[in-house]
């Protein structure tokens, strides 16, 4: 299993080691660096490296390289999942996970690394159970501790989860206000042609939940239409067999912040893309120049306003600057990494944006082979674009009322339009 | 406050301070200062010094100080194992601490520390842990007994741990039952053959409860046992998958993909016309395209594995060809495995929406990615028939476009495509020609003279264009050397007149100014076919060339199902069996589908990807020299002999039919039969050693004992770097002599025989290990006749002991012919008596490594069975003696 773990910062200096089995040098992230050496982009190291005794399973995240080293067979995917539980973990405890912070939080950080996993085999990963166990830094506990010196994060309780039934919630839970929030997020990924006809779409959902009810309630969320739903994958608290029978998701909540469900919706009729693009980026044999007419407008909204709408472009190399005017909104185009950004904001049905202008080249460069891809950003509140709507939460097993509440949001994920 | 203040201590005297601290009276002070020595720790400063100190601190009721303290001693007791000894009290005496907790920590802690000395006071807390009330401590003990089983397997076993720990899979908490199943997966790993995790139906029941309540991680050791276990029937196998599919839908991808092993596993075991084979082929497809929509890495992991459950079962996937389009800021990684996946799903329905993608990468920023994309569209053509001649223009479109990488990559598929579809498009022949100058890369190169060699009437200019390339023969790789010999021998038969002096060139290039032992082989073959039969060479040359097929680039049908029952490890993720790369495992069990009915005719003829013509079955005939010091007992170790005379090459091409003839020639010349010639048994299935089959004899000619081994490549790829080594065997290597080491080894106690003979072969792909048997004739050398009074010295001299009697059953021959033939393997009679009716033989031999057998046969006229008695002083060659003198007399 995971034998030791280094935290890589973007510079490539290893600055924390953890081994749960023997230690092992450092010298072994070698083979590492080299590799990172002929990726030209730190995204594009391989995840999965193999050296003379060893196999490095890394993950990017945040501008860290998380590298765990592994001796034996073991399930590479299992090894992805844990660094990503702790960079989450990190994330959860310390606001981000970043460099600064986790220097800044060793000796937690230590402590975490130390519960999570004993001998390679994961421990605690639950947040919920963690943080009975070894506190977060707060600052209300920070200054307490500096004022009186008697305060430790680490608890003296036995994390009771860890043994019952359900794992991810801890006991003796109480709330003065009790309120249980859902949050609908659909993600859409598209790969729309020059022609304006659509590859591929599909929609990534996840309800994010922010359940703080006391005691042990058992939770019962049901909707308007969950045929739409034939892809899905659940948190643990949630009853399969109840799914499959009623089509409800039934459990009894993790306390605090939770991903309850993920979801994927491919058919392609029932994918609608809320957005068209109309494009057209050219570069003329004759003279170093090129021209650019972008424009966009609703598609299927349902009603409702499209914001923080965006359009990236990684140009060509050859493309030195770009003399653009934009309707609405405002454009930069950065030098050194070639991207052109047009931040165009709210989407106005009845003055559609447009950037027009034209793309300056490199003297004597020859015209670019590859067509720059548009990539969308977008945000559309209070809609769901699958259409999935969630119709009655209700609550067993205790007695208060709470405060219930569902958001809806969408957002353009790996949207893509290509030229 | 932070704890970055801890990093930037690194004035003199630190340690000093620190110390100080450390025995202040305070207990604050204390902890921080605790805190600061972890925190030195933990960026790699040495802070061991302070040992006593640290240990001193252990001893309180604050819980965060003595995590601390632990954490610090799992890091330094290996560097001061005396010092560690001091902290054992205290570990003893937290482990009945009241607080399961305490209790917990402490023998987790204590199973980090790497210390012997400590080892021995963990057996009597660990075996109370793993008692213990609270399955909390349990389960911690669990993976203790793992701990300790890597720091001295020997006292695990012999404290009893490993039956505690299979007790606990009947445990009653779900995560005593997953931990146990975890640590027991891992000594396994150690121990490929102890049936550590012995499955059963009560047990599987046990697994599977525990499996809906433990954790996600719980859950993957639990399936990933689940996956080692073969039900009896298809009922059993179901009602597992039935179980497991909730799996399916959890939210941790490695939950998924092993959930996805097990069912891929079982349902071989299912009749494919039953309802629910059907609905589970169906509930896969979502749970694998999922995984797409995770974190790149995940994506890499599950593209990979994907990647071989199309292979087996395409049908899952078929209809979600979209999911594997390419995003233009994908990693890079991610994008070569989906394009893979792309063509392997590419079919007659959904061919032209692929193309057209492919055509989109084709002009994408990354060369590595646009390479592939070519070859891509090259695959589309081969595979799917109906698409071709789109491929083909999309191909001619590609190249218009003159970026130089594009062009070469087409050029190598349009010359696979022409393989697979000839006479259809060689009309683009003269478009391909245009950019020869353009070419600069072997594998182009030789793929544009393959295509000039073989449509040599269709071009007017084929002769200048070879020539052209003939003036820089030197410094070509061997791969367009090869190429361009044969292109040119192709263009002569074609076009006699006017060539001759080009193949004369090219042939005296390649015969005397090369190096190369293929390039001249080759040269030569092609000379002396031409010069002896110029219509056999025609036929042979010329003849018709097997059509390719997709399949070329399929993983051998044997490594799939072994790397399918591995989905979700890393070999998955390699594509190699475990066997073939994880280190200290090669006691590997080669994992196979349940009801797998792969036999040898299933497996594909081997094509080799470049066009190499008439060698696709290449089989090598080698002869390996043993101890050729007759009696020397230095030398079993061999080399291969790779002189041309004594090494057959027999080309195989399947529908050319003149070729075998041809080299029959060559075979056995110069090869006298020995007395005993048995035919050659297989050594080394194929299937053990990806595609590499040998098979072998043993024979002794003219004094020496000779290997002989047939090496066949039944893989998909060229095998190279080929070496051989013997292990230390009784009659070879052996220092001290070989009589020190046969002692403990008499023939009923040894497992295996005197004369087996471990051997590793190696070639460019992995070591492989076999053992076989050589005859003990093999080693009677000539000189084995003894003098006769000598002899009858020597039998007085050798104790009763020592003599062993056999019988040899249904002989039909007189004793004089039983002499004769016992004579030409090296057994030789000295003497004969006959007394009342029954000659009496009396032989002797003598071995390589200078023992003596002496013999004395006796032989009744009309009885057939035949009594020997065998004295030697090495008793233990008896038995091997006896089994040779029954082989050769039944011969």
């Amino acid at each position: 299993m995971i034998h030791s773990l280094f935290l890589i910062n973007h510079s490539g200096d290893i600055f924390l080691e953890k081994h749960w089995k023997s230690v092992i040098s450092r010298s072994v992230c070698d083979y590492f660096f080299e590799a990172k050496e002929k990726a030209a982009e730190p995204e594009n190291v391989a995840p999965v490296l193999q050296t003379p005794h060893h196999y490095l399973i890394t993950i990017y995240r945040g501008k860290l390289f998380f590298l765990s080293v592994v001796q034996t067979e073991a399930p590479p995917l299992f090894v992805i999942e844990f660094l990503h539980r702790v960079a989450d973990i990190f994330q959860d405890y310390f606001g981000e996970c970043s460099e600064s912070v986790i220097k800044d939080n060793v000796v937690t950080v230590y402590e975490l690394l130390e519960e999570m996993l004993d001998n390679g085999f994961p421990l605690a990963t639950e947040s919920n159970v963690l943080k009975e166990m070894i506190r977060p830094p707060t600052i209300l506990r920070s200054v307490v501790n500096t004022l009186t010196g008697t305060w430790s994060n680490v608890g003296d309780t036995l994390p009771t989860g860890q043994l019952s039934n359900i794992p991810w919630r801890r006991a003796g839970v109480k709330y003065t206000n009790n309120e249980a929030y859902f949050d609908v997020i659909e993600e859409i990924d598209a790969i729309v042609d020059k022609s304006g006809t659509t590859v591929c779409a599909e929609i990534q959902g996840v309800i994010e939940a922010c359940v703080r009810l006391t005691g042990m309630p058992d939770l019962t969320l049901s909707f308007m239409n969950p045929r739409l739903l034939d892809d899905v994958s659940f948190h643990p608290c949630v009853r399969f067999k109840r799914w499959e029978s009623e089509r409800a998701l039934s459990f009894i909540p993790p306390d605090g912040n939770f991903t309850l469900m993920n979801y994927h919706v491919s058919s392609q009729n029932l994918v609608a893309l809320p957005v068209y693009v109309k494009q057209s980026i050219s570069f003329f044999d004759s003279g170093p120049c090129g021209r650019l007419d972008i424009t966009v407008g609703p598609k299927q909204t349902m009603g409702k306003t499209v914001e923080a709408l965006m359009v990236t472009i990684h140009m060509p190399k050859a493309v030195l600057s770009a003399n653009l005017t934009a309707t609405q909104g405002s454009y930069t185009y950065d030098l050194a990494t070639k991207v052109l950004v047009w931040d165009i904001g709210k989407l106005n049905p009845q003055k559609l944006p447009n950037l027009k202008g034209s793309l300056s080249l490199q003297a004597g460069a020859p015209k670019p082979e590859d067509n720059p891809s548009l990539n969308i950003d977008l945000k559309i509140q209070q809609m769901a674009i699958s259409g999935l709507k969630v119709s009655r939460l209700e609550m067993f097993g205790e007695k208060y009322k709470p405060f219930k509440g569902v958001k809806y949001l969408t957002k353009a994920g790996k949207f893509q339009v290509r030229t | 406050m932070t704890d970055s203040k801890y990093f930037t201590t690194t004035k003199k005297g630190e340690i000093f301070e620190l110390k100080a601290e450390l025995n202040s009276d305070k207990k604050e002070k204390k902890k921080e200062a605790v805190k600061k020595v972890i925190a030195s720790m933990t960026v790699g400063k040495d802070v061991s010094a302070l040992f006593p100190d640290v240990v001193n601190c252990m001893q309180t009721d604050n819980l965060e100080l003595k995590k601390l303290v632990y954490l610090y001693l799992m890091n330094y007791a290996k560097s001061q194992p005396d010092m560690a000894i001091m902290a054992v009290n205290t570990f003893v005496k937290d482990c009945e601490d009241p607080n399961p907790l305490i209790r917990a920590l402490a023998v987790r802690t204590m199973g980090c520390i790497r210390v012997d000395k400590i080892t021995e006071y963990l057996c009597e807390p660990l075996r109370k842990c793993l008692k213990d009330e609270d399955p909390y401590v349990r389960k911690t003990a669990a993976v203790c007994v793992a701990k300790l089983h890597d720091i001295n397997a020997q006292l695990v076993e012999d404290q009893g741990f490993l039956d505690t720990l299979k007790d606990l899979i009947s445990d009653s908490n779900p995560m005593v039952v997953a931990n146990a199943v975890a640590a027991l997966s891992e000594i396994a790993e150690s121990h490929p053959n102890s049936n550590l995790l012995d499955l059963n139906p009560q047990t599987i029941n046990k697994l599977l409860t525990a499996l809906n309540e433990c954790t996600e991680w719980g859950q993957i050791f639990i399936l990933d046992c689940l996956a080692n276990y073969t039900p009896r029937d298809d009922r059993e196998s179901q009602s597992i998958c039935e179980r497991v599919t909730p799996r399916l839908s959890h939210a941790n991808s490695a939950v998924v993909l092993s959930a996805v092993k097990v069912l891929m596993k079982f349902m071989e075991m299912l009749p494919k016309d039953l309802d629910y084979y059907g609905t589970l082929l169906k509930k896969l497809a979502p749970p694998l395209v999922t995984l797409l929509s995770a974190e790149p890495e995940l994506q890499y992991v599950a593209l990979r594995n994907i990647n071989l459950i199309v292979q087996r079962r395409p049908e899952i996937l078929k209809h979600e060809m979209k999911v594997f389009f390419v995003k233009y800021n994908d990693p890079i990684y991610v994008k070569l495995e989906k394009l893979d996946i792309m063509i392997r799903l590419a079919s007659q329905a959904n061919i032209a929406q692929v193309l057209a993608e492919l055509k989109e990468y084709a002009t994408e920023v990354d060369v590595d990615f646009v390479r592939k994309a070519v070859r891509a569209i090259g695959r589309c053509a081969i595979k799917v028939e109906q698409s071709a001649e789109r491929c083909v223009s999309t191909l001619l479109d590609l190249i218009q476009t003159k970026v130089n990488y594009v062009v070469q990559e087409a050029i190598v598929v349009i010359k696979d495509i022409f393989r697979k579809y000839p006479n259809k498009y060689e009309s683009v022949i003269a478009t391909l020609c245009e950019n020869l100058d353009s070419l600069d890369e072997p594998e182009a190169r030789a793929a544009m003279i393959w295509i000039v060699g073989e449509y040599a009437e269709r071009i007017d200019n084929a002769d200048e264009l070879l020539e052209s390339f003939l003036e820089g023969f030197h410094d070509e790789s061997t791969q367009v050397q090869l190429q361009l010999l044969t292109a040119i021998v192709k263009l002569f038969l074609k076009k006699p007149t006017e060539t001759q002096e080009l193949v004369q060139q090219v042939l005296s290039l390649a015969t005397q100014d090369s190096d190369n032992p293929d390039l001249r082989d080759r040269g030569y073959i092609y000379w002396r076919l031409l010069s002896t039969d110029p219509v056999a060479a025609k036929e042979v040359v010329l003849a018709e060339k097997p059509l390719i097929s997709e399949e070329t680039d399929l993983i051998e049908p044997t490594l799939l199902e072994e790397l399918i029952c591995h989905i979700g490890t890393l070999a998955s993720v390699y594509h190699k069996p475990p066997s073939a790369f994880v280190e200290g495992s090669r006691g590997v069990q080669h994992k196979r589908l349940p009801g797998s009915t792969l036999t040898p005719s299933h497996r594909r003829p081997v094509l080799s990807a470049l066009p190499v013509d008439n060698l696709f079955f290449f089989v090598c005939s080698s002869t390996i020299q043993l101890g050729g010091d007759i009696g020397g007992n230095p030398a079993m170790g061999a080399a291969f002999g790779a002189a041309p005379a004594t090494m057959p090459a027999s080309f195989n091409a399947p529908g050319s039919g003149g070729l075998d003839d041809l080299f029959d020639l060559g075979g056995g010349v110069g090869m006298p039969m020995g007395a005993l010639n048995p035919p050659k048994a297989v050594w080394l299935p194929a299937m053990k050693a990806k595609g590499l089959e040998i098979s072998g004899v043993f024979v002794r000619r003219a004094g020496v004992i000779q290997m002989e081994m047939t090496l066949t490549n039944k893989a998909m790829s060229v095998m190279t770097d080929f070496a051989i080594q013997f292990n230390r065997n009784s009659f070879g290597l052996a220092p001290a002599g070989p009589l020190q080491i046969l002692t403990p080894l008499s023939p009923n106690q040894s497992i295996e025989p005197l004369n087996n003979l471990q051997v590793a072969v190696k070639n460019n792909i992995d070591v492989f290990y076999f053992s076989c048997q050589y005859p003990i004739s093999m080693l009677f050398v000539e000189d084995g006749k003894m003098e006769r009074q000598v002899f009858l010295a020597t039998w007085k001299d050798i104790p009763n002991d020592n003599e062993s009697q056999f019988q040899i059953k249904d002989c039909h021959l007189n004793s004089d012919a039983a002499s004769n033939k016992l004579q030409s393997s090296n057994i030789f009679t000295i003497a004969k008596r006959t007394v009342e009716g029954q000659d009496m033989l009396y032989q002797s031999m003598k071995l390589t490594n200078g023992i003596w057998v002496l013999a004395e046969l006796r032989v009744q006229a009309g009885n057939p069975n035949y009594t020997i008695s065998l004295k030697c002083r090495a008793p233990e060659v008896s038995q091997c003696v006896f089994q040779n003198y029954e082989a050769v007399l039944k011969n």
